[in-house]
């Protein structure tokens, strides 16, 4: 008999899959929470390999900061209507008018930090007791500390030191009322190996990720998008620049790299010859050594 | 490129994360802005050099206490494989992290500090896994720049550790000296150790043989869902969707569906727009059967020609997670697989002391015990001796008041 070796994208491919049947196998009302970014691209395109020709048990869910690329937001509605899945949209802007969410002032405002207020109360308002995320361990050093599944308490926090012990490949989602799950697929995966998987998968990316002309400013170093939400002033001077995004957030907190990357090939030719991670180029994530779990214990994706 | 996953296991001050750390910096796998972060956190180690550990304690708390809490992954890859690292607490009250990191590895370093030698920990460790049946190990004996890169000293433990595999039956183990403070024979092969003519680590990883299952006796598969669009177009398609957990299907074998025992044959393997006429262990797929049988989530498809053991009394080995000491007369819930059913620990044969390796008569089962049990199932389990098979041999056990994860099972054999 021969040895079959998955190749390892075979291998991330297949366990992503299982985590994804698992989710739904397990849980009453689970949602694929989609921001339009590389990698919940790559969710739905796992999601169609695991229960096609069958429909998705569960909806696709966008936390709508309103502060979005153009571009995201034209993806997401083709990408939507070529599926045929239903997409339930959480608008920040609702938060705010509501009075649970407090716009920032200020110069570096951004509705980042606003989108939890938003999530937990979509999660609450749809009774979701499972949310599917494209959160790496790759990326930041209290995601490495992540489990697959993730049991968030009616808070919407994370508790790192009650984590459940995660054995083998099996996942228990078991959860009282008013919990809920947050699940990683791609918790294995790195940034690389998602633009890999992109290539192989012929899959479809929103423009921003390609290099484009674009008007942007430089704040505190790092290079903006210009839009009205950046709160610019007369200090900011725009310029036309070739860039592109390497992630996909808001506007007011993604900023671009100066690149000539036209292609899937360029942009892993310039990852892999980057010294910079993915994260560094978030201006959410440089507020303090622990951003990131200060955050995520609050609710954030 | 295949992936090899590892664990690194050692106590509190071997230099475990500092092994890591080496291994991450000296392959490249630190980007500028986390070197610059870690130029910023300001901790140094006595001769002034940064402090590599800090790259893998990602929780404040972890920092503030200079301990691994939780099992963190680490990523990296040269050219020739990628890695990933389940970094676990050596710390004697997380024997539970250890177990849930070696769960998923293929191959352990255990690390032994040059100027102790084996010590307790060291056999913590090991039993660990060779109860988790890891097939291979590697003992990276290190701070040999402690004791002047001396011979006699590796060798010396080489010994020590040699008399340890036999008692715990570990076939397949490797010792390199090493120091990852300086970075002796970790990713550059050791001046300072010229008697030494072994691999480095690194190249060890590299080669290191990923053991795959092949073995077309196992095939089996639990259905995690089954497909059903009941559209008008596709109004008796019905796939059974699930994850192959060892050996191999092919399109016209016989299989037996358990607990049921029915059987059927495969008519096609697809997923999405791919058919197949072989999937193997690891891969996702979904399977159709020429015959209606009623399979649902939770039932296992397997090889007619190779049935695995099916029982609702099985013996066991038992790794107890929960601060909760066990409850002989609670009923719990055990999950195998995809399938989830009511259970009770019948008895307790005996606890082993993990530190002297010998076995212990006492009933109560507290956080981090391990021991010999007989679990009673409301529905039967097919499974496979965990040492034979470990996808279907190991199993947990849930609390179903607080829904925690409190117990790690291996299965081992049907009680008559």
């Amino acid at each position: 008999m021969s040895k079959h070796n998955l190749d390892y994208l075979d291998e991330l491919e297949a366990e992503a899959i299982h985590i994804l049947r698992e989710v739904a196998g397990q849980f009453e009302k689970p949602a694929l929470l989609f921001s339009g970014g590389k990698d919940s691209i790559t969710l739905v395109r796992l999601a169609e390999k695991a229960f096609r020709p069958g429909k998705f048990p569960f909806p696709l869910v966008h936390i709508d900061t309103g502060h979005n690329f153009p571009e995201t937001i034209q993806y997401r509605d083709e990408m939507v209507a070529r599926l045929g899945e239903k997409l339930i949209v959480g608008h920040v802007q609702d938060s705010i008018d509501q009075g649970k969410a407090i716009e920032q002032k200020g110069k570096n405002a951004s509705r980042n930090a606003l989108q939890t207020v938003t999530l937990l109360d979509t999660i609450a308002h749809h009774q979701f007791d499972a949310c599917i995320g494209g959160a790496r361990r790759d990326e930041e050093k209290a995601r490495a500390k992540e489990r697959i599944f993730s049991v968030r308490d009616e808070f919407g926090q994370w508790d790192p030191k009650r984590q459940r012990p995660e054995l083998w490949n099996i996942y228990n989602g078991k959860i009282h009322k008013g919990e809920n799950v947050r699940v990683f697929p791609i918790s294995n995966w790195t940034e690389l190996d998602v633009w890999n998987y992109i290539r192989r998968e012929n899959i479809a990316l929103p423009t921003i990720y390609f290099a484009h002309e674009r008007d942007c400013i430089t704040r505190n170093g790092q290079l903006m998008a210009a839009a009205e939400f950046l709160n610019m002033d007369e200090e900011d001077v725009i310029t036309r620049r070739n860039v592109r995004f390497r992630t996909v957030g808001d506007m007011t907190c993604t900023a671009a790299v100066e690149s000539d990357a036209y292609l899937i090939d360029d942009i892993i030719d310039e990852i892999s010859a980057s010294k910079i991670s993915e994260r560094g180029a978030r201006m959410d994530d440089k507020v303090s050594e622990a951003a990131m779990e200060d955050r995520k214990k609050g609710g954030y994706f | 490129m295949e992936i090899l996953k590892f664990i690194t296991a050692g106590s509190v001050d071997d230099g475990k994360s500092t092994l890591i750390g080496r291994l991450l910096y000296d392959t490249d796998a630190i980007l500028a802005d986390q070197l610059e972060a870690l130029h910023r956190s300001n901790r140094k180690n006595d001769d002034g050099t940064i402090d590599l550990a800090i790259l893998t304690d990602g929780l404040k708390a972890e920092r503030e206490q200079g301990i691994t809490i939780d099992v963190a992954y680490k990523y990296f890859q040269t050219e020739k494989r990628k890695f990933i690292i389940a970094d676990a607490p050596g710390h004697i009250q997380y024997t539970r992290n250890m177990v849930t990191g070696a769960s998923n590895s293929n191959l352990a370093i255990i690390l032994i500090d040059a100027r102790k030698g084996v010590v307790e920990q060291t056999n913590r460790h090991s039993f660990l896994v060779s109860l988790l049946a890891l097939p291979q190990v590697v003992v990276c004996v290190n701070k040999m720049d402690m004791v002047d890169y001396d011979e006699a000293t590796f060798n010396q433990i080489v010994g020590q550790y040699k008399v340890l595999a036999s008692k715990l039956n570990l076939q397949n183990v490797t010792y390199i000296p090493v120091s990852a403070l300086k970075g002796d024979n970790i990713v550059n092969q050791s001046a300072n150790m010229t008697w030494y003519n072994g691999k480095n680590l690194l190249e060890h990883l590299e080669t290191a043989e990923i053991p795959v299952d092949d073995s077309a006796a196992h095939a089996r598969f639990p259905v995690q869902w089954v497909v059903r669009p009941q559209t008008e177009e596709l109004h008796d398609y019905r796939g059974y969707a699930g994850r192959i957990s060892s050996g191999n299907f092919k399109v016209n074998d016989k299989v037996t569906v358990l607990p049921s025992g029915f059987s059927s044959t495969i008519t096609k393997i697809e997923l999405l727009d791919k058919e197949f006429d072989e999937a193997v262990a690891g891969q996702s797929v979904t399977i159709h059967l020429q015959d209606e049988i009623d399979i649902s989530r939770g039932d296992v498809l397997v090889n007619s020609s190779a049935k695995p053991e099916v029982s609702q009394l099985i013996e066991a080995d038992l790794c107890w997670m929960d601060t909760r000491a066990l409850d002989t007369s609670l009923t719990y819930l055990i999950q195998h697989n995809s399938k989830v059913t009511r259970c009770r620990i019948q008895e307790v044969l005996y606890k082993f002391n993990i530190n002297t390796l010998d076995k212990v008569y006492e009933e109560e089962f507290k956080l981090n015990d391990i021991g010999r049990i007989i679990i009673k199932t409301a529905d039967a389990l097919a499974f496979d001796v965990y040492q034979n098979n470990k996808a279907n041999g190991g199993a947990i056990i849930i609390d179903s008041r607080t829904n925690v994860t409190v117990g790690a099972l291996m299965l081992r054999a049907a009680v008559e």
